[in-house]
């Protein structure tokens, strides 16, 4: 099967891809925020034999297909555009073949970019002469390998001075600057250790401290822990957030794995076909994903840390009582049953939740004031509360759950409906 | 028996060589000579012991102690059979050689393997220099160099060189290409990358090529000595010529005695030291233990 035909799926989905990646993601070409460190700015790799044709066509708008069809030059990174800020870790996440690590490639420019900008720290990379290019690799970009890519001929210390050794430093400066790396990453008794005689874990935590010891202005991490087991990349994850709560670095994170993505990444761009589909915090990502693409990702990740209650609730029209809590119980419960809902709520006059009240307890109210007839066993929540906070108050009590904000105000209501709906719909995907 | 147009034509070249750069042939034959000369005299100068107890040393370093008693009884075979004289003069022969087999031969490699043009180049010459009978070198080394041990070095040296030429290219092709990657990402210059890791990894592959080359060397001044080339060979040669089975055989045992000897001690250069490694894991789980030691009495 040709890889055409694999894509040709996807075209449809093309127009909609666009609007939203210009719309939701990132930097606009012409301007940087200020607290952009890397700026990437129209960026596009195109491989194969006829270059001048096949970018032409890519700036005529013709799709990947096409393209590849036409020319059989394969556009792996397709005019993307983004922005790293300053100590957070960005992840680029996306399927294999979607061009995430041509993608960071390109950012130190082990692959030359077709066209575009990167802009690192307001210096663009892709035109630079080789020794200028050799002095950012030296002191601002250093990248962690899937592979670990560790020099088998070296021992720990040696791999881990590396970076230092090419920049010219002398042996006892570097292994100083190397000595502490390692025992950042937890690994200070082992640099007379060759790589080969360490665990898969411990090879990788020798890549970081290789990395970190020419103290990068950002850290490219293609795939970091992909090559890890389960128990060990979950390990990898932790140390690399212990170590981004000691020093904010800027860590451009790639990973194809969208759990490693949403607990590591303060931001996530998703990338198809070359494209950068969408960029934002994993909660936006999973509340409103801009296809379904970026939803299926998160077909079978547990997202209940991401549903908040804010998204889920439901404004309340009917059973809504404005009233001071004096008032007379009697005056509500008519309105209450005519609304023919089982569960009224009540607020003060300036808007403050008191409390919920059903037509059972109005009537074993009678005359009284209204505040003898709220339920107490009611429990609220704030609109931050996620799913899983929710779900557990919402199968305690009879009734659906408030939703109250900071200030004190009923901002709606979640049901066990809403929560089981949520639920469903995204295990149905 | 008259030659074809290319066995003219190869005749023609050899002679317009010979003809108009006999002077530079005649500068280089002598300093070759010189070479060659010196390498001979001063193994020749080291007393027979102090040899048995180095090559001894040596054997026990690399490999075992099986291995250097091995060696003790070889060099010694070879004295009682009255060789050591022509087999010193052999080894000098072959360090000679190898030493410029490995001058040249090396950077060729390297250049093949940075340079895809430059591969197929090498490639084919070094078929035709492989495949090409050895004897046929003799002739135009003779022509060019007279007679003696230096064309008898220079066609040893054309003979050995391809193996280390081709190891070296392929081992430094070999290389994985994320440590490369790795040594770009860093910010290596051409030359780093060449020195720091892809020598060194391709340096196994490279020691085979050696040890191939050296081994060839070892059999190309066997058959030069009819050139003159002198050593264990001018002994083998006369074996043949008398149709003596006991001198042959004693000259082809010392040929592959030495043979043995060098092929082992260089071989092990390709090796990774396994004792060294050793220590230092022994030393490792040393330290640990300390350290882990003192944690429980800071915690106690």
């Amino acid at each position: 099967m040709s890889p055409n035909l694999t894509f040709a799926s996807d075209e449809a989905v093309y127009p909609n891809v666009a609007s939203s990646s210009e719309t939701s993601s990132v930097a606009s070409p012409a301007s940087i925020a200020a607290n952009e460190i890397l700026t990437v700015q129209n960026l596009s790799k195109i491989f194969g034999p006829k270059l001048e044709r096949a970018a032409d066509m890519l700036r005529q708008g013709l799709g990947r297909n096409e393209i590849f069809q036409q020319t059989g030059n394969m556009v792996a990174v397709d005019n993307v555009s983004l922005g790293v800020r300053a100590g957070e870790i960005f992840v680029i996440m996306g399927l294999s073949g979607s061009g995430k690590s041509t993608l960071v490639r390109l950012l130190n420019r082990l692959i030359e970019p077709t066209s575009g900008k990167v802009v690192l720290e307001g210096r663009d990379i892709a035109p630079m002469s080789t020794p200028e290019l050799r002095e950012v690799r030296r002191k601002k970009m250093a990248m962690v390998f899937q592979s670990f890519a560790l020099l088998p001929n070296r021992t720990v210390i040696e791999n881990v001075a590396y970076g230092l050794e090419v920049a010219g430093l002398k042996k006892t400066e570097r292994y100083e600057v190397a000595r502490k790396a390692l025992v950042r990453v937890g690994l200070g008794s082992y640099e007379k250790l060759y790589p080969g005689e360490l665990s898969g874990g411990m090879q990788q935590r020798v890549g970081l401290a290789r990395a970190l010891a020419v103290n990068p202005a950002v850290l490219l991490m293609d795939e970091a822990f992909s090559a890890l087991d389960p128990l060990i990349r979950f390990e990898m994850q932790n140390e690399l957030l212990r170590l981004q709560k000691e020093e904010q670095r800027t860590v451009v994170f790639i990973s194809h794995d969208i759990e490693e993505a949403i607990k590591i990444g303060g931001r996530v761009g998703v990338m198809k076909d070359g494209r950068l589909v969408q960029v934002g915090t994993p909660a936006e990502l999973i509340q409103t994903p801009a296809d379904e693409y970026v939803r299926n990702f998160f077909r079978n990740v547990d997202i209940s840390r991401f549903l908040k209650a804010s998204s889920l609730l439901t404004k309340i029209e009917k059973g809504l009582f404005l009233c001071d809590t004096g008032a007379s119980s009697e005056r509500y419960l008519n309105q209450l049953i005519d609304s023919g809902v089982d569960c009224g709520y009540v607020c003060d006059e300036s808007g403050r939740y008191q409390g919920s009240v059903t037509p059972a307890s109005l009537r074993h109210c009678g005359k009284g004031p209204i505040r003898d007839a709220l339920l107490r066993d009611i429990a609220t929540v704030s609109p931050d509360a996620d799913l899983h906070d929710l779900s557990s108050i919402a199968l305690r009590q009879a009734h659906d759950v408030p939703v109250v904000d900071t200030a004190g105000k009923l901002a709606g209501v979640v049901s066990c409906r809403t929560i089981l709906k949520q639920v469903m719909e995204r295990r149905a995907g | 028996m008259n030659s074809s147009f290319i066995g003219q034509a190869a005749e023609h070249a050899v002679n317009f060589l010979f003809l108009h750069f006999r002077g530079g042939f005649d500068t280089f034959s002598a300093a070759l000579d010189a070479v060659i000369k010196l390498l001979q005299d001063g193994l020749g100068a080291i007393p027979f012991a102090v040899m048995l107890i180095g090559f001894v040393a040596i054997a026990l370093w690399r490999k075992s102690i099986v291995f250097a008693a091995f060696v003790g009884i070889a060099i010694l075979t070879i004295h009682y059979m009255g060789l050591w004289a022509q087999t010193v003069s052999t080894l000098a022969l072959v360090i000679a050689a190898t030493f410029f087999s490995l001058l040249i031969g090396i950077p060729l490699g390297i250049w093949g393997a940075r340079n895809g043009r430059a591969e197929v180049v090498l490639r084919s010459l070094l078929d035709f220099m492989q495949t090409m009978p050895a004897f046929v070198y003799l002739i135009p080394a003779v022509i060019l160099f007279g007679l003696g041990r230096v064309p008898a070095v220079i066609a040893t040296i054309v003979f050995a060189m391809p193996p280390v030429v081709r190891l070296t290219t392929l081992g430094i092709k070999q290389v994985r290409e994320e440590l490369m990657e790795a040594g770009r990402s860093f910010g290596s210059t051409d030359s780093q990358l060449l020195w720091k890791i892809q020598l060194p990894n391709a340096l196994p592959s490279i020691m085979a090529g050696i040890n191939q080359t050296i081994m060839m060397a070892l059999s190309m001044v066997v058959v030069a000595s009819m050139i003159g080339a002198g050593g264990l060979g001018e002994y083998v040669l006369s074996g043949i010529q008398r149709l003596d089975i006991g001198i042959g055989f004693e000259g082809g045992l010392g040929v592959v005695l030495l043979a043995i000897i060098l092929d082992r001690i260089t071989e092990s250069f390709g090796v990774k030291s396994a004792k060294k490694r050793a220590k230092v894991k022994a030393q490792m789980s040393k330290g640990s233990a300390v350290t882990t030691q003192e944690t429980t009495q800071t915690q106690s």
